[in-house]
């Protein structure tokens, strides 16, 4: 509850102070935005089903959050940058929509 | 809790599940659900921290500056997508710009054309009498009461006006053409078989001065008509009106050539 809190207050944060992101960060952004995405919905179902811990929740963002920029900054130097952005956007996706869907099953039992 | 889920299996949850939050379920076995107040804490910070992301991925998004964070790759493929659009829109340029010219020139010697075709086909009318005409001429009068003028005296007239250099001419309201013909006798003359009422009134357009001494050369149609006690009147005039038409005739059987 708190973090969804917390995120709002982050979004709100984000419109009002309008930072400019420099150039180098840029390719990255969208792609930890996910990845972090993918660790919350990830850590909102691990609370639901009880085995939420926060230490594990925490490394997992942050693993996930480095790794997804790791990965789009290996395929920026090898010439596929655009291709790997794409897998591990699909990716992530495919494991938002089952934690969802398993969010959803544990909310409604269907 | 997994065997209740072993129904659900085609969603395929299972496999993309936190595997961290697998092992430590098993590692802290769920009884340390929010650790310690700097777990919490930094839990939120991080929260925060995807808000603030996602704000700012969306307004830079939305402020439409896409390109600047680009790669130079895609940018290269994007500049080399629109330097092809412009060579295709220059060439679709140049060609429109030769259609218009075409049409433009095309369009310019047909109004001559036409014109000039207008312009001809109205001269023709008047030397074939389609047409109705006007300028300066001559206005013949024969007053005939008693019926003495022959026929040929009116194709001596007409025959005159023609060498005189007549381009039109109307007699009691009958266009000539190159076809007219007088008939009948001095006491019903007709014209194109239609009859030629008295007095006589003659219109031809043509240089006046060289009409009317035409009329008067001695012998002439002047003098013909005296001879037989008629009265003619030969007025000159600056504009006179040749309005009677002679109807469209098709040739039947002529082709232009060439």
């Amino acid at each position: 509850m708190y973090a969804f809190i917390a995120v709002v207050v982050g979004i709100v944060a984000g419109l009002i102070l309008s930072p400019t992101i420099p150039d180098w960060m840029a390719p990255y952004l969208p792609i930890a935005v996910i990845a972090a995405l993918d660790a919350l919905f990830g850590g909102a179902r691990a609370w639901l089903e009880k085995i939420f811990d926060a230490k594990v929740f925490v490394v997992s963002f942050i693993a996930n959050v480095l790794v997804a920029a790791f990965i789009v900054f290996l395929g920026d130097q090898l010439g596929v940058g655009a291709q790997l952005s794409t897998a591990v956007v699909v990716v992530l996706g495919i494991r938002i929509f089952a934690n969802v869907a398993a969010i959803r099953r544990w909310v409604f039992k269907a | 809790m997994s065997d209740d889920r072993g129904d659900d299996g085609p969603d395929g949850d299972r496999p993309v599940e936190h595997g961290s939050h697998r092992r430590s379920d098993e590692q802290t076995d769920g009884g340390n659900h929010l650790g310690g107040p700097l777990v919490a804490g930094v839990i939120l910070l991080l929260c925060a921290l995807l808000g603030f992301g996602i704000a700012t991925q969306v307004r830079r998004t939305a402020a439409g500056d896409s390109l600047a964070a680009m790669r130079p790759d895609d940018l290269v493929q994007i500049l080399d997508g629109l330097q092809q659009r412009e060579d295709d829109l220059n060439s679709e340029v140049v060609a429109l710009q030769s259609t218009l010219a075409r049409l433009r020139v095309g369009g310019a010697s047909s109004g001559q054309a036409l014109a000039e075709a207008q312009r001809q086909a109205e001269q023709l009318g008047i030397l074939a009498g389609t047409v109705a005409a006007h300028g300066p001429g001559i206005r013949i009068t024969i007053a005939d009461p008693a019926k003495s003028v022959e026929p040929e005296v009116l194709l001596d007239a007409v025959q005159e006006l023609r060498n005189a250099g007549a381009e039109a001419q109307q007699i009691d309201g009958i266009r000539i053409g190159m076809d007219s013909a007088f008939t009948g006798d001095r006491s019903q003359i007709l014209l194109d078989g239609t009859p030629v009422t008295r007095p006589i009134l003659i219109v031809a357009i043509g240089d006046p001065p060289t009409l009317a001494a035409a009329m008067a050369i001695p012998g002439g149609v002047v003098d013909s008509v005296k001879r037989t006690g008629a009265r003619i009147e030969v007025t000159q005039s600056n504009t006179v009106v040749v309005d009677a038409l002679r109807p469209v005739r098709t040739p039947q059987y002529a082709r232009p050539t060439g």
